[in-house]
């Protein structure tokens, strides 16, 4: 009985997490513009969201500025992370603590310093200013992924390279960086979904004309309702599922190997939550 | 290894760090006059003026109310969930993670659906024949949107502290004479502590500084001090006063995160950031 109690609570707060998504989805296919009623089945919203151009220029810019950042940011951050692993002492400190602070700083703080910097540097505000400031909020959670793996790394590894014959930089690219491959993959991923879900700091520093997915909802939902935003929900839902089961199968199949704590993966999970919460 | 790796890196950080910080404290202490800037506390003197400091207080308000309700909804759900009444403990834990990954935006705006006078929530209201409810655009819809957000980083922390405890603890306890309220009371909350501060912090922390929730969900109305940020910089363009209020937004911040790490006290279980 208890139990029961127990497990009923649960999941009222399942579904009081779940309905709003489950109501936007349903809805989604409502062939009636008015929320209350039931109008039928219909696919038109998808069509329309689909001929939107304004929604489909900015689906465009979010995919464009998700990957590059993501690719830059895991180049950037996964060498800095190879230094600060063998940094020491004052110098590691002051590193470490500069790359907590986009993490720990409201977003809307960091936001605003990065349209103040582009400003005043007169850099128009658009594309370019869009990906420097997504690069720069992303570095850090690829440093916080791959520290952990280069921690786990064997010190000899790299001796051994050397003594076997190779370059510093062979033993890099040729040793380090594969054993490190599950952390850099991680946080490219990390970063990837990081950026296509920001809105605040993408909203500080846009120009006009260049939007991106949640710019364009945030100004579409500003209005009020409108039945393309519910399609392209469940769109996003969808996809962010398969992406996330496709992450699970990745990381449990790398708990089998023995290689990744537990903790790595939690710790993931609750910064991601932190970023996305940060609103 | 070579350390020249991090050179790039701390290029990066000067930049688009470093200097963007300096320059928000350089906006915030000084006001423009016809020579260039001069130092000055008017941004800071202008934000204790009453209208500001309403909207600072409705802010901490809201943000304390949230973090209330998330604590008092999910530390029972935390509990639970650590217990045994669920036999795929992972796949439970996932499925609170799943909304989180959601579009912010997106999870915000679905409350317009359900909340609106003839959404989801009324029409069913009407066919039970209860009165309606109408909070949309009023503070209590802020609240729950805040409280939708930021719930599972309340459960998170919480829930993986819990989950660490020893057993044996809990069962010397009751070996020892206490029933199980003395046990919790004296065993597994001060046990969950670490867990507690780091989901106070972390719902907190986004539920003060918010403008999309407090936007889209109190209709623009209720002004809060992240809406007032807003404001300055894309609508008004008072820089120098928009950076002194984040300037007291980081030290409200910084202020909190002390108190809380005074409690959270030596012990870092939680793996948080």
């Amino acid at each position: 009985m208890v139990k029961f109690l127990k497990r009923s609570y649960v999941y009222l707060i399942f579904a009081f997490l779940y309905m709003p998504i489950a109501v936007l989805m349903v809805y989604s296919f409502n062939d009636s513009r008015s929320r209350g009623m039931w109008g039928g089945f219909t696919l038109r919203w998808y069509v329309e969201l689909f001929q939107d151009r304004t929604i489909m220029s900015s689906l465009y810019s979010t995919l464009l500025i998700g990957v590059v950042s993501a690719l830059v940011a895991t180049i950037i951050g996964t060498l800095a992370a190879i230094g600060i692993h063998n940094t020491r002492g004052i110098q590691k400190k002051v590193i470490m603590n500069i790359t907590y602070l986009p993490v720990l700083n409201p977003e809307i703080v960091t936001a605003i310093s990065l349209m103040i910097l582009f400003v005043f540097a007169r850099v128009r505000l658009g594309y370019l200013t869009l990906l420097l400031a997504h690069i720069t909020f992303n570095i850090p959670y690829v440093i916080l992924s791959v520290l952990p793996k280069l921690r786990q790394l064997n010190k000899h590894l790299y001796e051994a390279a050397l003594d076997l014959g190779s370059t510093p930089t062979q033993a890099l690219w040729k040793v380090i960086i594969p054993e490190i491959m599950p952390g850099i993959i991680t946080g490219m991923l990390l970063a990837f979904t990081l950026s296509i879900d920001d809105f605040v700091i993408s909203f500080f520093t846009t120009g006009s004309g260049v939007s991106t997915l949640s710019i364009t909802i945030y100004s579409m939902a500003r209005r009020g309702i409108n039945p393309k935003i519910n399609a392209l929900s469940t769109i996003m839902f969808t996809f962010v599922l398969l992406l996330l089961i496709v992450v699970n199968v990745r990381q449990a199949r790398e708990e089998k190997k023995g290689r990744n704590g537990k903790n790595g993966s939690k710790r993931q999970v609750s910064s991601l939550g932190a970023r996305l919460g940060g609103v | 290894m070579k350390r020249a790796t991090l050179f790039p890196y701390v290029i990066w950080m000067a930049l688009f760090i470093v200097v963007p910080m300096l320059l928000v404290l350089y906006y915030a202490f000084t006001v423009p006059t016809d020579a260039g800037a001069t130092w000055s506390l008017d941004n800071f003197s202008r934000f204790f003026e009453p209208i500001y400091l309403r909207v600072l207080g409705r802010s901490l308000r809201l943000a304390v109310i949230s973090t209330i309700i998330c604590l008092l909804l999910g530390y029972p759900a935390a509990m639970v969930m650590a217990g045994n009444a669920f036999s795929r403990k992972s796949v439970i834990l996932l499925l609170f993670v799943v909304p989180m990954w959601m579009n912010f935006l997106l999870r915000t705006y679905a409350w317009l659906t359900l909340l609106e006078r003839n959404g989801v929530i009324n029409v069913l209201l009407n066919a039970l024949r209860l009165p309606n409810l109408n909070i949309l655009y009023t503070e209590s819809a802020v609240v729950l949107g805040m409280v939708y957000n930021f719930l599972p980083f309340m459960v998170l922390p919480i829930y993986s502290v819990l989950s660490k405890i020893d057993k044996g603890v809990i069962e010397a306890a009751g070996d020892l004479g206490a029933n199980s309220f003395r046990v919790f009371t004296r065993v597994i909350f001060p046990l969950s502590v670490p867990g507690l501060v780091s989901g106070v912090t972390m719902v907190f922390m986004p539920a003060l500084t918010t403008f999309v929730i407090s936007r889209l969900l109190g209709g623009g109305q209720f002004t809060l001090i992240g809406n007032l940020i807003e404001q300055q910089f894309l609508v008004v363009g008072d820089w120098g006063f928009g950076s002194s209020i984040s300037v007291v937004m980081i030290v409200l911040i910084l202020f909190s995160m002390a108190i809380m790490s005074f409690f959270e006290g030596e012990e870092k279980s939680v793996a948080l950031w």
